[in-house]
């Protein structure tokens, strides 16, 4: 399959293809971040105008509104669909219960995964199978007895609870991609160092962790998006108190006239880190999205 | 690099070791124990409880809101009787299956067509790859928001549908027939990467001397498509096709922020009308019982595509 060889209308029809399908993925993304730069007059325009400066004057408006809670000049006698000041606070909230819930998920999954990995547990494929059956649930078969459960606990509207359920949601991930990795690491690497003297809990410290540390990395980031993006334990649990982002982007849509520029930058915000990670995790997406189960 | 690094690590091993290697008393077996202790108690706890728990409440005629300070009431299978001998049920089913076909199918057939494409070198693959399969990182929610934002009456799409193709604008939320078909776009968009990235994964492994050989013999394309590319990749789209199935069935919060399941209930998935019974209705008790019926349809399902796995695999 060498390129170089390929006639020329094969390399011109190849390009054609490949700028349709980059097309089709790209504009939805292109046309939400142009809309976040627009007025709100250039939003509801009929005609879409694509390029800043020659089509439309852009505006940062949006931005700032959405984040420092201004209000812009043009929505004086214009009724506001709904409370947008709250957006900082519901981020806030997304960055305190994604991070906290994924640090303790790859810590927790992490010991699990390696103790898969090292020692002879009985039945352990069985134990393997049981910890990835319980991610394999539609969530929506749990919600009901997780929202009686937390009710009677008191752990609806806190940090705690909806931490630990996204912990638990994500441990069976951590647990089958952490023990994919350490498969792939030499047991004799620990076992030269304990001959050497280290005891188990320091050979694990000192010379796995640190080899494991991209796979640790990569995994959390997996998992950060999946309770970043977590949409209906969110919205049923967490309404008053400890609210994330998603429920906040359901509930703005139905009330009204939609203020879809400031929503078009409050998308833009929370997309954002997405985009980043997965450039950064880009060679680790296959293992990712397959739970490991895929590897090149 | 690493190998060196790893070589000075294991030298000062043997100097601090040689001492008393703390923690010596904690053996294997108790690192074993603790290690694997918070996990299974959290998946205990959180995972297998509920289940248990909404299992118990799937007999018993329940309600969060009425029967909030009484014990539940057992009352048998009448809540799968009724359910499964509810119309209405069954079109849920029905919505989703009608969903979950195409989406699943239209991504595999687009995804692994785009594999096939890239799978060569150009200039710019690495970027162009990673930006393609930004779509399936995002929230399901943020997707559903963007494209209906482009899907409304006066949206974009519709602006294009009359002044460059000269129709009448296009109800793509609101219609009972073209709103299914909106879902179904709105998936293949997030999840045809996820069928691109396994595809070229499994494109990527097959050997080149295969397609030497063929070349030697002067099989076609077709033929060396059909008999070595086909073959080489089936496990890997069974994989996909498990994964995404799984998911698919699952639809909630693109379905959700599009159409919420209108118009009418022409778009109410098998999930949405769990929650509407839960949590608008607060049948608890008939929820659990639907929750369960899902959970058996999915593992069946999933069983029978996981013995298709297995029979691509031994031949």
């Amino acid at each position: 399959m060498n390129y170089e060889k390929k006639s020329l209308a094969n390399r011109i029809g190849f390009w054609v293809v490949l700028g349709i399908v980059f097309f089709f993925f790209m504009f939805p993304l292109y046309w939400i971040a142009v809309s976040s730069i627009k007025t709100r007059t250039d939003v509801i325009s009929r005609v879409p105008s694509y390029i800043p400066y020659t089509q439309f004057q852009p505006t940062l408006d949006n931005y700032t509104s959405i984040l420092l809670g201004t209000t812009i000049e043009s929505d004086t006698g214009v009724r506001a669909s709904a409370d947008l000041s709250v957006f900082r606070d519901r981020l806030t909230n997304s960055v305190i219960i994604a991070g906290l819930s994924t640090l303790l998920a790859v810590i927790l999954g992490t010991l699990a995964a390696y103790a898969v990995s090292r020692f002879h547990i009985r039945g352990e494929s069985d134990l393997m199978f049981f910890i990835l059956s319980t991610r394999m649930l539609p969530p929506i078969v749990v919600l009901i007895p997780i929202f009686l459960l937390f009710s009677n606990l008191n752990l609806r509207d806190s940090y705690p609870g909806i931490i630990l359920l996204y912990t638990t949601v994500n441990l069976p991930f951590v647990v089958w991609m952490m023990k994919g990795f350490f498969d792939e690491i030499p047991v004799e690497y620990e076992e030269a160092a304990m001959i050497d003297g280290y005891s188990r809990l320091q050979a694990i410290w000192k010379i796995v962790i640190p080899e494991a540390i991209p796979a640790m990395a990569a995994t959390a980031v997996f998992s950060a998006i999946v309770a970043w993006n977590e949409f209906v334990f969110a919205n049923l649990l967490n309404r008053t108190y400890g609210a994330t982002v998603p429920p906040w982007l359901n509930s703005i849509i139905g009330v009204g006239a939609v203020e879809w520029g400031r929503l078009a930058a409050a998308s833009v915000i929370f997309v954002l880190p997405i985009v980043i990670f997965t450039f950064l995790v880009r060679n680790y997406l296959l293992r990712g999205v397959t739970f490991g189960a895929v590897r090149r | 690099m690493a190998d060196t690094q790893l070589a000075q690590r294991t030298r000062t091993a043997q100097f601090e070791g040689q001492i008393r290697p703390r923690f010596s008393w904690f053996t294997d077996r108790w690192i074993a124990i603790s290690f694997l202790t918070p996990t299974m108690l959290l998946l205990l706890f959180i995972s297998i409880f509920p289940l248990v728990w909404s299992l118990y409440l799937s007999f018993t005629d329940w309600s969060v809101i009425k029967d909030a300070n009484t014990a539940p009431q057992w009352i048998g299978t009448a809540n799968y009787l009724e359910l499964l001998t509810d119309n209405r049920t069954w079109q849920r089913f029905v919505v989703t299956g009608q969903f979950v076909v195409p989406a699943v199918v239209i991504e595999l057939l687009l995804g692994f067509g785009i594999a096939l494409l890239l799978n060569r070198k150009f200039t710019g693959r690495g970027a162009i790859m990673t930006l393609l399969l930004i779509p399936m990182m995002l929230s399901p929610i943020v997707v559903a928001l963007f494209w209906r934002f482009m899907m409304q009456g006066d949206g974009v799409l519709n602006y294009y549908v009359v002044n460059l193709f000269g129709l009448e604008p296009i109800l793509w939320l609101s219609d009972r027939y073209v709103a299914p078909w909106s879902l179904v776009i709105v998936d293949v968009w997030m999840w045809t990467p996820f069928m691109m990235l396994i595809s070229l994964a499994g494109l990527s492994a097959v050997p080149n001397y295969l397609y030497e050989a063929a070349a030697v013999d002067r099989a076609g394309t077709w033929f060396r498509f059909r008999h070595i590319t086909l073959p080489m990749v089936m496990p890997l789209l069974l994989i996909a096709i498990i994964f995404r199935t799984m998911d698919a069935y699952k639809l909630f919060d693109q379905a959700v922020v599009l159409t919420g399941g209108g118009p009418g209930r022409f778009t109410q998935t098998a999930s949405m009308y769990l929650y509407d019974v839960a949590f608008g209705q607060f049948n608890t008790g008939e929820g659990s019982a639907l929750g369960y019926i899902m959970l058996i349809v999915i593992t069946a399902l999933a069983n029978l595509l996981i013995r298709a796995l297995n029979a691509t695999k031994s031949t």
